[in-house]
This record gives structure tokens, sequence and C-alpha cells, in this order.
């Protein structure tokens, strides 16, 4: 039987302003890219909270794809700053539970870059494909090589501070 | 009590359903969501009967939400909450599901596309549960406006909201409104003198007694949402003290200092270190341009002082900020012209004889710096041959994509000028000729007439090496003639070039002031290309002119009075509706950690020292949510965005996966890797 091709589903945090409007263009534009991002408006990237993407991950998303507008360009002065402090947090923890941090991508989009989104979309499905199925709720505890970079990353903490 | 959810699915005519299994979706909503009492397809969701039904289904099914699975919410969110609260239903407790540009038209294959609706309707039933019932928020409109930029548009809008009786702020960067419209001589296609039709728009302005002219100034921040915006303006220093200063220009006549004018005369005249950018300014107040004055540069001179009657100058004049309170704001900010020396091929700044588009508008005003006589740069010799390249920087992928729209019209007028006053011979070298406005192919016809030679191709290379005597001395524009199919020399006195008509440079940090942003080309963002021409994703924010994209004077008049008619409306109403998309604070949970206060760039969360808790104040709260992400003790919640809100939404949009259908299922079912 022939083998079907992996389709990742992916969750996206898209911020009111930019992200989402530039996906509304690439949308009236036809420019066609992967159905395999799913969209969540929210009005800023600053609000998408660590549990967002981990709820998503734990409820079968292969990845998620945050968006928000260029740094320097946020419609609230400067909470995709924030963001990306937050992100650089998260991606860290993922790490420890054994989360191939490709699979959590953050993305610049202005209104008008349309066919930027469009691309990074496409991208952004194509590495998750590459990685595969996360099947995270199933398999985290009982996958080795999950396991040991959690472990590993739990050492270099335990290094970092210092604790012997 | 068991919510009852009302799902309908727009066909859209065969925007949705042509790629979307409309009926599908529906019928599956019904049967699979919880709590779907109906669930509907229709040809058009948002026409008046498709409002009508869901009307209907509310009052008839007694519906507690409503999800409308159509267009993006952008676009008519706004029609489909209407129509939920004439029937009765807070509007807040509809959803959109945005199954047309982010399904339908992005999508190639109709399972992925049916899939994927069905996951976004999921996602909204999910999420409308656990609305809230909210009610907007009233607030006041201020009635003045602060219009930026003083070019033709901006005139425009500020004589508009001003002759209905309304405050304006109308803020010039440059001494003087009047814009570019104010450094041509004539106007396509009508060859009106455009001094004669824009100066006495520009005195009405200096003299009406509801206008704030703030000249010389430019804007430093905005803060505030609509009906209450707070701008602060710098006003740079004059150095002339404005209330006392007469316009008699006395002070410029004795200026000892000529620089080159730049901005105003192109580089092609000069000015006086203390100036007016031309006779007509207004006000007529001028400035001293303090990197050129002799007494700011080595502390002699004071001429100037000296020199006028009215004791008006004053060197020590500082910056001003002032705070002015408006409504609404217009941008017109206007347009740059493309740096020709980014063509090196074409010569300019390299060849003396290649001139752009604005310098020969500068010529060929009357009171330019050669008193409208076309020369070259000699000062005297009159060309006996011109060629004008268009598309200098437009329609060209190095450069801009776009078309700047006015060139073909501006070569057809410069053409025309440049033969009624030198007999030259004048060539036209261009890839499209786009008069397409009215009576503008009608010139075209006319300049034909006249003799103007038009010759389809782009120039390769505009040179002084000649290979033939015929050549010699002459600038020889190479150029492919498309319609013979041959190369060609020409050899010309004066080449002109079409430069491309840009966003002005500084255009994105306007934009970022006022919350609003930019196309990749660098364009201001409508808030609908075709619908909403004016108004912007930012309420309260309009924009009108070249800074919306290329366009000629009409259209930026048009757009100016479109922009003012908007705000006129919102200031007549008297009162706006906000969302009340704002967070709040559970003081009972709230530990006092303050990790939320330095979260928030409007100042809207404010520790009170005496309970030990954290307060936001819904009135400077613009809603984005950061600080709700942020709370440890999750006692922040953001209302229409509220975590059981986004994990509603999450679950629904992952139905598939958490319910084991879809061609995924197996897979994601399946042990081990």
């Amino acid at each position: 039987m022939e083998q079907q091709q992996f389709e990742p589903r992916i969750v996206g945090f898209f911020c009111n302003w930019c992200s989402y409007r530039a996906a509304d263009v690439a949308g009236t534009a036809r420019m066609k890219h992967a159905p395999n991002v799913r969209i969540i408006r929210l009005m800023c990237s600053g609000r998408v909270e660590p549990a967002f993407v981990l709820k998503a991950l734990a409820d079968g998303a292969d990845g998620v794809l945050v968006a928000g507008c260029h740094p320097g360009e946020c419609h609230y002065i400067e909470q995709n700053y924030k963001t990306i402090r937050r992100f650089a947090m998260l991606r860290h923890t993922l790490r420890a539970l054994g989360i191939d941090p490709r699979r959590v991508r953050l993305v610049w989009a202005s209104a008008g870059e349309a066919a930027r989104l469009a691309q990074a979309i496409d991208e952004m499905v194509e590495t998750v494909r590459t990685l595969g199925p996360l099947r995270w709720r199933d398999n985290w505890e009982e996958d080795p090589a999950q396991r040991e970079a959690a472990d590993r990353t739990a050492d270099e903490h335990a290094a970092a501070m210092e604790v012997q | 009590m068991a919510e009852r959810i009302g799902v309908y699915v727009c066909h859209c005519g065969t925007n949705i359903a042509a790629t979307v299994n409309v009926e599908e979706v529906a019928r599956w909503a019904k049967e699979n969501l919880p709590d779907v009492e109906v669930a509907r397809d229709y040809k058009f969701m948002c026409s008046s009967l498709g409002q009508a039904l869901i009307a209907d289904d509310i009052k008839k099914h007694g519906l507690t939400r409503v999800v409308v699975a159509a267009c993006s919410p952008h676009l008519h969110e706004r029609t489909f909450r209407r129509a939920c609260a004439a029937a009765g239903l807070n509007q807040f407790l509809m959803q959109m599901a945005n199954i047309r540009e982010h399904v339908s038209w992005v999508t190639a294959q109709r399972d992925a596309a049916t899939q994927k609706a069905k996951a976004l309707v999921a996602a909204a039933v999910g999420r409308v549960r656990h609305h809230a019932p909210l009610e907007t928020m009233t607030v006041k409109m201020n009635p003045a406006t602060l219009v930026v930029g003083g070019g033709i548009a901006g005139i425009q809008a500020a004589l508009e909201l001003a002759d209905a009786g309304y405050p304006v702020y109308l803020v010039e960067r440059e001494p003087s409104i009047g814009g570019h419209m104010a450094q041509y001589d004539k106007t396509f296609p009508t060859l009106d003198c455009a001094a004669c039709i824009l100066t006495p728009r520009m005195s009405e302005v200096g003299q009406h007694d509801r206008i704030t002219l703030l000249t010389w100034s430019e804007l430093e921040e905005v803060s505030g949402s609509i009906g209450n915006f707070k701008a602060r303006i710098r006003k740079k220093a004059r150095h002339v003290k404005e209330e006392l200063c007469t316009g008699c220009g006395l002070c410029i006549e004795k200026c000892p200092r000529r620089v080159v004018d730049h901005v105003f005369e192109a580089g092609m005249g000069h000015r006086k270190a203390i100036y007016t950018p031309f006779p007509q300014a207004v006000p007529k107040i001028p400035v001293i341009d303090t990197r050129s004055c002799i007494w700011f540069e080595r502390g002699k001179c004071r001429v100037c002082e000296k020199m006028c009657p009215t004791g008006a100058i004053d060197y020590e004049q500082q910056d001003q900020i002032l705070e002015v309170e408006v409504g609404s704001i217009i941008l017109a900010t206007g347009w740059d012209l493309f740096d020709c020396r980014r063509i090196p091929q074409y010569g300019y700044g390299r060849l003396a004889n290649v001139f752009t588009s604005l310098e020969l508008e500068r010529m060929c005003n009357a009171s330019g710096p050669t008193g409208g006589r076309i020369v070259l740069r000699d000062g005297i010799t009159e060309p006996r041959s011109v060629c004008i390249v268009h598309c200098v920087g437009s329609r060209d992928l190095r450069y801009n994509t776009y078309c700047s729209s006015i060139c073909c019209m501006l070569s057809l007028k410069l053409g025309h000028l440049i033969m009624e006053r030198t007999g030259a011979k004048v060539y036209a070298c261009y890839i499209d000729l786009r008069p397409n406005k009215k009576d503008y192919e009608e010139f075209y016809q006319r300049l034909l007439d006249e003799g103007m030679l038009f010759i389809r191709g782009k120039v390769a290379e505009v040179t002084d090496v000649a290979r033939t005597p015929a050549e010699e001395g002459k600038l020889i524009v190479q150029v492919e003639d498309t319609l013979l199919g041959k190369q060609r020399r020409i050899p010309v006195d004066m080449v002109v070039l079409m430069g491309a008509i840009e966003p002005r440079r500084d255009a994105r940090d306007i934009g970022l002031k006022v919350g609003i942003s930019c196309s990749m080309a660098g364009w201001f963002i409508e808030r609908h290309p075709k619908l909403d021409p004016v108004a912007t994703m930012t309420d309260g924010v309009f924009v009108a002119g070249a800074c919306q994209g290329p366009k000629d004077i009409p259209d930026a008049v048009a757009q100016g009075a479109a922009a003012a008619a908007r705000v006129a409306g919102m200031i007549s109403r008297g009162l706006v509706q906000i969302e009340p998309v704002v967070a709040s604070i559970d003081e009972d949970k709230c530990s006092g950690c303050r990790i939320c206060n330095n979260l928030c760039p409007f100042n809207a969360i404010e520790y009170i020292e005496d309970q030990q808790v954290s307060r936001i104040t819904a009135a400077l709260c613009k809603g984005c949510g950061t600080c709700v992400a942020a709370c440890p003790a999750g006692a922040i919640s953001g209302a229409h965005f509220t975590r059981q809100q986004v994990f509603a939404e999450i679950e629904g949009l992952l139905w598939d996966a958490l319910h084991g259908t879809g061609p995924q299922a197996a897979a994601a079912a399946a042990p081990g890797r």
C-alpha cells in the first residue's frame, strides 16, 4: 500500500493588526499555501501565553506558528518585544520537555507582507512534515530520545546554576 | 444551562463553495458539535436575506450563540454583530470563522479545504460558548482634528473640516504649506496655472479662524485613541517671533548668505539663510536655517536683526513642544521623488544635462530659478532637442515594481511646455502610455498633433560618448524601439528623467506613531482597498493623498475631502463606540507581585499600595493582552480573549486530532514511531 504523506497539524497564533491581515491579504490575492496551519486571531502576539502553545501541542498539534508585527512596528508600541523574550524562554522549556524547538516558530509579517507570510507557512509545514508527527501526549514518556533530552536539559540547568 | 448555538456557513457565491463543501460543513457541524441547534448554509450570508435568516433563527430557536463561517472578521464582523444585536442577541455572542481568506482562497484541494473549514467552525463553536455579553464603551468625540501634512490633500481636508465648523490643527514640516503642488508651474491636462489655483486655498488656510496652522513643526508622539488622541508636536525654532513678524521680507533681502535650496527648488536655485521657500508662502514668516546662517556658524553678522523693523528676530528661540487634544487624525504626508542617482547608467549627477522631472518643473515655473526659461545646466543655452525618459525607478523589479501613475501625464505636460517655450524637438521613451482618466487621452492626442515624438522602449543608457560626428557634444540616449524592432541612438541636448513617486522616507516612523502600517513598498495601508480607501485599521486615523499610493492632484483632493467627510460624520454624531476589549484584574487573586506593571506601555496598570494589588484603568487599556499572558496568578482576564475562550478555540481547531477523525487520525493514534 502506498504510504500517505504526513500532513502535520499546526496551530497559528496571529496578531490582529499585521499578521492576521497579511493572511487575509494572501487570501484576497489567492496566494495558495499549505492548508495545515489553522489560525487563531489574538489582538497581539504579546497575548500568546506559554500555556496556549503547550495546550495546542498536548491536544494534538504537531507544531505552533506565532506571528506578529515586525519588532518596532507593534500596534501596541513594544509588546512584540515581550513576545520575543517570552518565546525564548518557551523554546527553552519545550526543549526540556523533549520537543524539537523547530516545531515552534515565531515569525514577523507586516500587513503588506502576504507573500512572505505564505512562504513562511509553507516552510513551517515542510519543516514539521520532516520532523514527523509529535504525538506528544501519547509518547513523550516512552520515547528514550525525548526522555534523554529532558534529562540533559535538567543537567544543563544544574550546571548553569552551579548546583553540584 | 446548555447553550443553543446557530451555525451559518456562507457560500459567498462560489468564492467559498467552489473549494469548500459548505453543505457538508453545515451538516457535519449539526451532527458532531455539541449544542448546535441549527446549522445552515446560504448563498450570501451578508445579504439582507442572509442576515434575516440569522435573526429569524434567533427568535424561532431561541439561539444564545451564533457562529458565522464566511469571510474575514475584518470585513463583515460588524455586519453580523449588528444583525445579532437587531434580533436581540448581544453582539459579542457572535463569532466568525474565516473560511474564505484563510481557507477557500488559499487552498487548492477541496478535501483539505473542507477539513480545514470544519476545524475553524469547530473552533468558533467551542469558543463562542464561553463568550460573555459585553457592552461597547461610548466615548465622547473631541471635535478637533489633527491633519499631518500641508500639501494639497491636507489643505483640502483641513478646509473641509474647518468650513464645517470644526477646529483643525494642520502640521507641516516645511516653513510653508503648499507641498509639491506649489513647486509646479502648470497642471495637466488643463494646463491650469498651479499657483493660481493653489495659493487662494493656501491663504484661506492661513486666515481661517478655525485652523491652527503649525508650520516648521513635526509630529513627535501620539497617545490615546479615537475620540481622545493626545498629540505632541515639536514646533521647531524659527528664530523669528511670529507675533511680531509682518512678513515684509527685508531680512531675506539683506541676508548675505546664499545657499542652494535642495528642498523647494530641488537643487536648481538658491535661497538665503533666512528664507521663505517661495514668494506666496503661507505663513509669510521666514525661518532661519541655523546650519547655513553666518551668526550660528561663526557668531558674527546679525544683519537680519538690524534690518528687522519690528524686532522680530530672536536668535535664542528654542524648539517648543505643544500638546494638542484631538478626536481624529488625518495623515497626508505625501511623497518623495526617487533618487535618480540610483540608476547610474542614466547619468543623473554625472552628466550635467540630465535633469529630474522636479528640476524641470522648477525651471518651467515663472517664479523659479530661471524665471520660467528652460535652459541647459549652463543657465543660458536653450535645448534644441530633449528626450524624456519614462518609468525611472518605477515598473522596474530592481527599484519599485509599482506604476507611479502620474509620470505619463507629467511627461506630456513637460513635453508641451518645452515645445512651447523653446521650440525644441521632444522625444519620450516609454514602456506603456497610461493617460487613463478624464480628458487625459485627449491631452495625449493633442501632444501627438503638436509633434511630440514617442518611442516605445525602455532606455538602456544615457551617455556622452559620441560615435559619430553628429553625436559630438550631445547626450546620446540608447534605446530599443520595440515598434521598429531596432536599436536607436538619439542625440539630444537635454534628458529629463521621470523619477518614481516614492513614499516619504520616514513614512514608516509616522505610521508607527499613530499605529498604522505600511505596505511592502511603504505606502500607508487603508482599511479596505476598494470600499474603505481613507480609513485605516486604527480607528480615528485616516489617510489622504499620495501617502496612500501615487496620486495626481484631483485624486489627492478627492481623498482629502473624503477623509474630512468621514471625520465630520463622527464629530457630528458626538459619540463613538469603542470595543470593550480590555483587561481587568481579579483583585482577590492578585498577589501584588507587580510583574504586569512594567509590561504595559500605556501606563494603564497602577499598583494600589495600601491594598497591595494592581488595578487596570479601562480607559487607558488598549486590550493587547500582554499582561494577561504574563500574570503568574492568572488574576488578569482579557475580555473577549480569555484563556477559557482561547483554550476552547484550540480544542476546536484540533477537533480531528482529539476525536480521531481525518486522514491523520490513524497515524496519530498509532503507538510509538
